[in-house]
């Protein structure tokens, strides 16, 4: 029997210095996040994040100073529309940007999913999107009796995905039960190996395929390892099971203000095993209880 | 029936509303709570077709008011963000955004201020903007209209495509490029002079078109040589704003001490 199961620190140890990772969910919405305090608090250098939909995962790892290039759209806290920690590493020059077109981005791991070099679109036409430092844009020009010219988007295969979702079983059959499953899927299809962690694992009985068949983010062929992480998500939202701690991302935000704040935030927060931090931030319980957040 | 007492923030509503009058039936996107608003009251009134969404992953059959809802919504459609790029794509939609900065060829940014590579400022990123641009039609909300803003030369990061000639292919704009209104706390404007120059349609009450052009940082093209005034809420589009589509008043606080729309009066 197939056996997928993993921890958060055998995940992390199969990431290395200068590698590509890609990072799934949308901004404050199932990121990864039990996973990026691991790469956080690690000796991991010289990463290009792939992260097109940024959010507290970018600006913690910017912070940490973990990143040599930043592939993305945007990155945002939502109800704090600036990312603090993204903003002041990103005005340093800390790290490289290849800034994309949201839609876009999508189309770069359609791409790499299918294993194509690239995929033509008109997104990047008169923008400075295709004028940018971060890569040379290329254009195609159609073969048919059109002629129009396109941008050549290429592909974006990361070396290891990361995404959370909800429910799993050992093989890695996965369940992503939130309102939006975002581009997860195009995200793990596209990378070399993906690992998710997720609230629960359980027999694969209980994943009552008949009935949630559609909430099955991808073959779980695509799937390199799973480790069960409740809460993993928090401060972002795994809705339904927990929403958006905007109390949480509040102190995560002000913990930009001051080096001093960081650390703070950092000793408490990230250099701690994840049952630490679930106790830190309140408890299962509290985690819970947060309301759903308003838009 | 004309109010004569209405604030800026609902004439600017009433503004964004008309931006979406014969959008048709496609989704709508107002960025910001006074194109939200706007967008909710076209849907009740001129343009029910219209598809609005609950800012997350739903169509709703209403529009959503901003901040605390009385009830949940009604929802009729499944708005995941694959689909919203299916549909943008195709060209069935209508956002109306806020961006940071915008020049003369309607060109705009949220990306960054200075150098991209080390910005002054660093925002939010491209976001949609570049696929939205040249994809389906665009209008603008910009809530100080200021030459930082309009900006002299071109926007420090063109995240929107506009119809700036250096930047086309073989001579011709983008197929799916069409800017329609840009809003703001002076007046209404649209790509309608001459080369698409930007051109104001109507002046806000108490606004001249010097106050106008003082404020912007490249010339504008005017309607006519006697500017209309821009249209006043009327009774009823405000009592469907205070009723249905803004009930918490989150208006009230987009623009500093909530000034009143007819500057003349006041």
């Amino acid at each position: 029997m197939i056996d997928k199961r993993m921890t958060i620190d055998e995940i992390v140890d199969q990431l290395s210095d200068g590698m590509t990772i890609g990072i799934g969910g949308w901004a404050t919405r199932r990121k990864p996040m039990a996973l990026v305090r691991a790469i956080a608090r690690s000796n991991l250098k010289d990463l290009t994040l792939v992260a097109g939909y940024g959010g507290p995962d970018v600006g913690m790892l910017a912070a940490s100073g973990k990143i040599r290039k930043l592939v993305f759209a945007f990155v945002t806290l939502d109800h704090y529309p600036l990312e603090p920690h993204f903003r002041a590493q990103r005005q340093a020059g800390a790290f490289e940007v290849l800034e994309l077109d949201e839609g876009v981005f999508h189309w770069g791991l359609r791409a790499a999913a299918m294993k194509l070099p690239f995929l033509p679109t008109r997104v990047g036409i008169g923008t400075d999107i295709i004028r940018q430092a971060g890569f040379d844009f290329k254009m195609v020009k159609s073969p048919y009796a059109d002629g129009e010219e396109f941008v050549a988007m290429p592909a974006i295969a990361p070396d290891v995905a990361l995404i959370h979702a909800h429910r799993s079983d050992q093989r890695g059959n996965l369940l992503t039960l939130s309102p939006d499953p975002f581009f997860d899927e195009l995200l793990v299809r596209a990378s070399g190996k993906a690992f998710a962690t997720v609230e629960r694992i359980v027999p694969t009985a209980e994943l009552n395929m008949r009935e949630n068949n559609r909430f099955n983010l991808v073959e779980r062929a695509m799937i390199t390892g799973v480790a069960e992480v409740p809460h993993g998500a928090h401060p972002t939202s795994a809705a339904p099971d927990y929403h958006l701690d905007l109390k949480h991302i509040k102190a995560y935000v002000d913990s930009a203000a001051t080096p001093d704040a960081w650390s703070e935030y950092k000793a408490k927060f990230i250099d701690v095993p994840h049952d630490a931090y679930v106790a830190a931030v309140g408890g299962a319980a509290t985690i819970e209880a947060a309301p759903a957040a308003i838009y | 029936m004309t109010d004569t007492s209405y604030s800026l923030a609902e004439l600017v509503i009433v503004a964004c509303a008309e931006a979406f009058r014969d959008a048709g039936e496609v989704m709508v996107t107002g960025i910001g709570p006074l194109p939200r608003i706007g967008a909710g009251l076209a849907k009740l009134t001129f343009a029910p077709d219209i598809q609005t969404t609950d800012s997350e992953s739903l169509y709703t059959s209403e529009p959503v008011p901003p901040g605390k809802r009385q009830a949940e919504p009604e929802f009729e459609g499944w708005a995941s963000y694959d689909r919203v790029f299916s549909a943008l794509w195709s060209g069935k939609r209508h956002a109306l955004v806020g961006p940071v900065q915008i020049d003369r060829y309607g060109q705009a940014n949220i990306s960054v201020i200075g150098d991209h590579r080390k910005p002054k400022a660093a925002m939010l990123g491209a976001r949609g903007f570049p696929g939205n641009s040249i994809s389906h039609p665009n209008s603008f909300f910009l809530p100080s209209h200021n030459k930082r803003a309009f900006v002299e030369s071109e926007v420090d990061f063109v995240c929107m495509a506009g119809y700036n000639p250096a930047r086309y292919l073989n001579g011709k704009p983008p197929a799916g490029l069409d800017l329609r209104l840009i809003v703001t706390n002076l007046c209404v404007m649209d790509f309608g002079g001459p080369d698409h120059q930007i051109r104001v349609i109507s002046l806000h009450p108490g606004v001249t078109f010097e106050d106008v052009q003082e404020n912007t940082g490249f010339p504008l093209a005017r309607i006519a040589d006697d500017i209309p005034t821009t249209p006043a809420p009327t009774a009823e589009q405000l009592e469907l704003i205070a009723t249905r589509i803004d009930p918490n008043n989150v208006r009230a606080g987009v623009f500093k001490d909530n000034p009143a729309g007819n500057r003349k009066a006041a």
